[in-house]
């Protein structure tokens, strides 16, 4: 794909998600007119005459944090997997591959059995943020200690094996205290529902930070998905840049787990839908699974609220449930054309 | 996440069994003089459970209660000393005697290690009735309550079975009695509108619940109703518990996720609906509100006297 190509298909992507952006804010169970939500708009926070303070209370402190929340997990889960897919050269690579989400259920679960009651909402997610980083700290330790040689695969083993144990751990715990079940469940299965300015104070700096980085090395990407050897026989610092990508991916992760639980599937579904549209170089694949990424998993919070409002569905059941057929048409209409 | 399945499953076996933590003091239980023992020769008897028709041969002695409901029940009606174990989420009255057995992932063999004569349980969790019967064991199955005319049905029925008759009968009125007191002491054409909170991700219940229908009676509009056609324990959106702007707010969620009027009115965008403005925020123990035993008369009049308060700030 040509540089201009590339240009036009970013723009394509960046009118998508300011389009996902404004359907999101324009749509969900309060009832409030689309000229209203533009006259708020405009009104940049004010409340615009003919306006209720408490329709501008529901835009700006629920619907909003809400848009912009799903759209930094969105955009962190498919980079982070479009990124693990390159370094670990495995189509199948996701943003948990290396203990992330288990380490994130665990710390969610200690915060909720152990931690102090009434703050939940701050400590889940500061739990969740650490445990995903300490779950994949030792899925890199192991693996660069010497299994399966330093290589892609010993990382990827380390992983599985540490993401079982975890959740062995975490298991456990919650067994000992089965009233926290659901409390520990209702994380798992992914929520925007309590949204707030404050999740997205704790996600930006680490997705920003990812990004940035990511940004950097997308060109190394596509020299070291053609294999380790070949990579370095180019002068590549192999081990190095693939630690680089893991902490940023794995930051990226962590917060997006934090602040809206494990949502599945966002973080295979977007990069290829996007290499299946656009070829396979990273220089492309990965701004784009920025954009699409962030505006899939905005719409697809607004099924969540409206489908059956004014109660919600988890949004974790709805990407996959949308996403999967979405993705056998995508791969069918690139096999016909191909 | 390789478990959807089982997740789904532990999450609907939470909502049944949702039970945190501690006691409130009770209105409506002891205080009764412990009536003469029931002849012997009034076994064998026949009551009907969830699992259906069971007869009991002789007085138990050597009761296992796997439901904190059940356990309430056998001690109100004064049949306390028969028990001898009860599960870890049974927390109420104090002297019941709390063990590790949990009804929620049964053991059987710990539970068989009791020697028990009858086993009362609410869930069917696996083949628990099925196993403990293989055994030799009695179980009379006692799920969640429809309505109140069930929880009668359930006292009276462990009445039968425990000998204990009259003591159940007697409680059955007493109950019956406070409840109409209390329904009639509010007014129903007030048209209050509440919101019941399950947890603090706005989880509720509608009126087609057992806990709904609680609220039903006091004459209250319950914003749920909107959002349950198909399921009964919806889960509400922020935005529409704002816009519905409820008159009343219950916290069944005290315990399990430590909230209370303060957090409520800390949510974002929260301050501004009516019952968090005038103080209509009710903290309710969640263990009597995830309860069909008879504490559910002191949750109605709890109730009953948050809509007392709440007509005489609007008046």
């Amino acid at each position: 794909m040509n540089a201009r190509a590339r240009t036009r298909a970013i723009a394509i992507g960046v009118v998508v998600l300011v389009a996902a952006t404004v359907a999101g804010l324009l749509v969900g169970p309060a009832r409030i007119g689309a000229g209203d939500v533009f006259r708020w708009l405009l009104a940049l926070g004010r409340t615009p005459e003919g306006m209720t303070e408490q329709e501008a209370t529901i835009l700006a402190n629920l619907r909003l944090p809400r848009v912009l929340v799903g759209g930094l997990v969105g955009a962190s889960l498919a980079a982070s997997g479009a990124a693990y897919q390159a370094v670990f050269r495995n189509p199948l690579a996701d943003p948990y591959l290396l203990g992330a989400a288990a380490g994130a259920g665990l710390g969610a679960t200690i915060a909720v059995a152990y931690g102090p009651s009434g703050v939940v909402e701050v400590t889940v997610p500061i739990a969740a943020f650490a445990g995903a980083l300490v779950g994949v700290g030792l899925a890199y330790g192991l693996g660069r200690s010497g299994i399966g040689g330093r290589t892609a695969t010993g990382l990827v083993l380390a992983g599985v094996a540490v993401a079982s144990f975890l959740t062995a751990v975490q298991t456990f715990l919650q067994q000992q205290r089965s009233e926290t079940l659901r409390q520990v469940y209702t994380w798992i299965l992914g929520r925007l529902g309590t949204t707030g300015w404050d999740d997205v104070r704790l996600a930006l700096p680490s997705v920003a930070l990812a990004a940035a980085t990511l940004w950097a090395v997308r060109r190394l990407l596509d020299v070291i998905e053609v294999g380790d050897i070949e990579a370095q026989s180019l002068g590549l610092h192999v081990g190095r840049l693939r630690l680089a990508v893991v902490v940023a991916a794995s930051l990226a992760t962590a917060a997006a787990v934090a602040v809206a639980g494990l949502i599945g599937f966002v973080g295979i579904i977007v990069p290829h839908t996007v290499r299946l549209l656009v070829g396979a170089s990273y220089r492309a694949v990965l701004p784009l699974s920025v954009l699409f990424g962030a505006s899939f998993l905005i719409l697809v919070d607004l099924l969540a609220r409206t489908v059956v409002a004014p109660a919600e569905i988890p949004i974790g059941v709805i990407t996959a449930f949308v996403g999967a057929p979405f993705f056998v048409a995508v791969l069918r209409r690139s096999g016909r054309t191909a | 996440m390789g478990r959807p399945r089982s997740i789904l499953v532990a999450f609907a076996l939470a909502f049944v069994l949702a039970a945190c933590g501690a006691d409130e003091p009770t209105r409506t239980m002891g205080g009764e003089p412990p009536s003469p023992s029931p002849a012997a020769d009034a076994f064998p008897v026949t009551v009907t459970g969830t699992n259906g028709s069971v007869t009991i041969d002789r007085r138990p002695e050597r009761i296992v209660s796997l439901s904190p409901t059940a356990t309430e029940m056998l001690f109100a009606i004064g049949a306390g000393d028969q028990v001898l174990a009860v599960d870890d989420r049974s927390n109420h009255p104090p002297e019941a005697p709390t063990t590790d057995l949990s009804g929620f992932e049964p053991n059987i063999e710990a539970i068989a290690a009791y020697e028990p004569d009858l086993v009362v349980y609410a869930t069917e969790v696996g083949d628990l009735g099925a196993s403990l019967e293989s055994l030799g064991i009695t179980v009379l199955q006692l799920d969640a309550a429809a309505d109140l005319d069930g929880v009668y049905q359930q006292i009276l029925a462990l009445g039968t079975v425990t000998g204990h008759e009259g003591e159940a009968e007697a409680l059955v009125g007493r109950m019956r009695a406070q409840v109409e007191e209390i329904v009639s002491s509010v007014d129903p054409g007030a048209g209050l509108t509440f919101y019941y909170e399950l947890d603090d991700t706005f989880y509720s219940v509608t009126s087609d619940t057992f806990i709904g229908q609680l609220f039903t009676m006091l004459g209250l509009e319950n914003i749920a109703d909107a959002a349950g056609e198909a399921n009964p324990y919806p889960q509400l959106s922020a935005e529409y518990i704002i816009e519905a702007d409820p008159d009343l707010i219950f916290l069944a969620d005290t315990e399990c996720c430590g909230q209370s009027p303060e957090t409520v009115a800390a949510r974002p965008g929260w301050a501004g609906i009516s019952a968090v403005r005038n103080g209509g925020v009710v903290p309710l123990d969640d263990d009597v509100a995830s309860r069909w035993g008879p504490r559910v008369v002191d949750l109605l009049r709890r109730v009953a006297d948050a809509v007392a308060a709440a007509e005489e700030r609007a008046a």
